[in-house]
C-alpha cells in the first residue's frame, strides 16, 4: 500500500524460472501435550524435486510436523531437528498452503497473490507482471480485480495455489489444501498442481489416500499412537496419475485398510504386515 | 420505497401523538407546546437558534474527530507495545468505570466556560468505545493469516499495515458508529454545566423562564444533527469495509 524503496530480493519469475528443489531431512520430531508424546524420534526425508505426501488419520500430528518445517512451532511442545542439502537453514525458504485459503477478503485477487512481495516491502512491476501470467495460468486471468468473495472455493484454493508459488521458495508445504472441495474440483485442482509443481520439492499433508497416490512421488502413513511412518510407497509413473487406474485404486484399497487400522489404534504389528502387503504391491505395480 | 417511506410514517406518527397530548394536557399545555407552535418558534428564532447550534455542532464534531484520533492511536500504540498493554489497559478501563458526567464541572474549572471544555467532555466520551472497539479488533486477527504472513518473511510494521489493521477496520467501524453516536452527550452535558453558548445553555435558560417551545425547537435541532452524523458515519464505515457488505450478501 505505501511505496517504499525495494530491497534487493531473488529475481522472482516463477514461469521461467522456478526455484531448484532442495532437499530436506528432519529429524527426532518430538510432539507431546501434557506429556504425552504423539510422535517421538520421528525422520522424515524430503528428497529433492520430489512430491512426498504424508498420510494419516485426523490429530495423528501431521499439520504439527509441517508447521515444525514452516517454523510456526517455537513451543517446547513441538521439537524437531531439521537439515538441507546445502547446509543452509531452512527458515525464511519455505512456502506454505494450507487447509482454509486465508485469502484476505479486504484484497483483490492479484493483490492475494502478490502478498508475499508486499509484506516484504519488495512488490515491483516484474512481481505484479508474475503473479498476472501465474493466475492466467490457473485460469483466473479475468478475476484479477474481484475480491474473495465473487469467487467459488476452487478458485479461491487456485488464488491460494499462485500465492504460494508466487513465493518461488525450495520448499512446497501443503496442509491438506484440497479438503474442503467437491471431488470433481478436487480431481482439477490435483492435475493443475502436479503440473506446476513438477521439478519442486513439495510435503502434501493430506487424509485423502486418492490424492497423496495421485500427487505423490513417495507416499507416507503416518499411524499409531505414538506415531510411527511406514516405509514410503512409491506408486510407479509420474504425476497427476490417472484415479481410474486399477493399480492405483488397488493401493488406494491398501492405504485405507492400513488408515482404518490406524484410526483404530491397531498396534504394531498390524502396522507391520499392512506395511509388508502395500511394499509388494508399489513394487508389482507397472 | 419501504425503506424511504418507514422513517416518514414513524415521524408522522409521533407528532399525531405530540398533537394529541397537547389537547389532553388542556390547561397544563404551557408544560408540552404544540409542534406547529414550536416550529413557528423555531423560523421567529431562527438567528439565535443557528448561532447557538453551530457552536454546538463544532463542539461535537471536534470532540468527535479529536476522540475518534486519540482512540485509534492509543489502541495502535497498546497492540504495538506490550508495557504499554500491561501498565495502561487497567487504567483505560478503571477511567471508564468513573462516570464522565461527574467530571464535568472539573472541567468547566480547568478549562473554563468556552469551547475547550465541552470538546473535551466530547473527547472522553468518545475516546473508550473506539480505543476498545479498535484494540479488540488489532488483538484478534485470525492467527492463520499472522503465520502465512510470518512464513512469508513479514516484519511487525509490515504485518500490521497489511494484515491486522485492514482486519481491524470492521471493529473499528463499530466503535465510530458507537462514537457518532454518544458525542452530542459529551458536548450537551459540558454546556449544562456551565457555558455562555450552545443549544445547551439556550435550553437551559429558556427552561428556567418557561420558554419550552425554545426548549423544543433546541432538542429538535440536536436530535436531527445526531442523526445526521450518525447516518454520515454509518455510511462512511460501510464504504470503509466495502468485503463485508460483499460477504453478506
Amino acid at each position: 500500500m505505501f511505496s517504499r524503496p525495494p530491497r534487493v530480493d531473488s529475481p522472482l519469475d516463477p514461469l521461467s524460472t522456478p526455484a531448484a528443489g532442495l532437499g530436506v531431512t528432519m529429524t527426532g520430531a518430538r510432539l507431546a501435550y501434557d506429556g504425552q508424546p504423539l510422535f517421538d524420534g520421528l525422520s522424515l526425508t524430503l528428497p529433492a524435486g520430489r512430491v512426498t505426501a504424508l498420510l494419516g488419520p485426523s490429530g495423528v500430528g501431521k499439520s504439527t510436523l509441517l508447521r515444525l518445517l514452516a517454523g510456526l512451532e517455537d513451543g517446547a511442545h513441538a521439537q524437531a531437528t531439521i537439515t538441507t542439502d546445502d547446509g543452509r537453514p531452512l527458515t525464511g525458504r519455505v512456502a506454505h498452503m494450507a487447509q482454509r485459503d486465508s485469502l484476505l477478503p479486504w484484497a483483490s485477487v492479484l493483490d492475494n497473490a502478490t502478498l508475499g512481495a508486499r509484506l516484504r516491502g519488495t512488490l515491483t512491476e516484474e512481481t505484479r507482471a508474475a503473479a498476472r501470467a501465474l493466475l492466467a495460468r490457473v485460469g483466473l486471468g479475468d478475476r484479477l480485480a474481484d475480491r474473495p468473495a465473487a469467487l467459488s472455493g476452487g478458485m479461491r484454493q487456485r488464488v491460494a495455489l499462485a500465492r504460494a508459488l508466487m513465493e518461488d521458495r525450495p520448499l512446497i508445504l501443503m496442509d491438506e489444501p484440497f479438503s474442503a472441495l467437491d471431488a470433481l474440483t478436487r480431481l482439477r485442482l490435483q492435475d493443475l498442481t502436479a503440473h506446476l509443481l513438477t521439478g519442486r520439492t513439495v510435503l502434501l499433508v493430506t487424509h485423502d489416500p486418492l490424492e497423496a497416490l495421485r500427487l505423490g512421488h513417495r507416499v507416507h502413513v503416518l499411524h499409531g499412537r505414538p506415531a510411527t511412518l511406514d516405509a514410503p510407497l512409491e506408486p510407479a509413473g509420474p504425476p497427476p496419475r490417472d484415479p481410474a487406474d486399477p493399480a492405483l485404486l488397488a493401493l488406494q484399497a491398501d492405504l485405507l485398510r492400513r488408515l482404518t487400522g490406524a484410526a483404530h489404534g491397531a498396534g504394531d504389528g498390524a502396522g507391520d504386515g499392512a506395511g509388508d502387503g502395500v511394499g509388494d504391491t508399489g513394487g508389482g505395480a507397472p | 420505497m419501504m425503506r424511504v417511506l418507514r422513517p416518514v410514517i414513524t415521524l408522522a406518527g409521533l407528532l399525531a401523538l405530540w398533537q394529541i397530548a397537547f389537547h389532553v394536557a388542556g390547561e397544563r399545555a404551557y408544560l408540552l407546546p404544540a409542534p406547529l407552535d414550536t416550529l413557528t418558534t423555531a423560523i421567529d428564532r431562527a438567528d439565535r437558534l443557528a448561532h447557538h447550534a453551530l457552536i454546538t455542532f463544532g463542539e461535537i464534531l471536534l470532540g468527535f474527530g479529536f476522540g475518534v484520533a486519540l482512540g485509534m492511536l492509543s489502541a495502535l500504540v497498546l497492540v504495538m507495545w506490550a508495557p504499554a498493554r500491561r501498565w495502561l489497559l487497567p487504567l483505560l478501563v478503571i477511567s471508564q468505570a468513573i462516570p464522565v458526567f461527574a467530571l464535568a464541572p472539573l472541567l468547566v474549572l480547568w478549562l473554563g466556560y468556552g469551547l475547550s471544555s465541552k470538546v473535551v467532555m466530547a473527547v472522553l466520551i468518545i475516546y473508550f468505545p473506539v480505543t476498545t472497539a479498535f484494540l479488540d479488533g488489532l488483538r484478534r486477527t485470525d492467527p492463520a493469516w499472522l503465520d502465512m504472513a510470518r512464513v512469508m518473511g513479514a516484519g511487525r510494521g509490515a504485518m500490521l499495515w497489511h494484515i491486522r489493521l485492514p482486519a481491524a477496520l470492521p471493529a473499528l467501524a463499530s466503535g465510530l458508529r458507537v462514537a457518532a453516536a454518544v458525542a452530542p452527550i459529551g458536548a450537551v452535558v459540558g454546556e449544562w454545566v456551565g457555558s455562555s453558548a450552545g443549544l445547551g445553555f439556550l435550553m437551559l435558560h429558556a427552561n428556567a423562564r418557561m420558554q419550552i417551545d425554545v426548549v423544543f425547537a433546541a432538542l429538535f435541532l440536536l436530535a436531527a444533527f445526531a442523526v445526521a452524523l450518525y447516518a454520515l458515519v454509518n455510511a462512511l464505515t460501510r464504504r470503509m469495509v466495502p468485503w463485508q457488505a460483499e460477504s453478506n450478501a
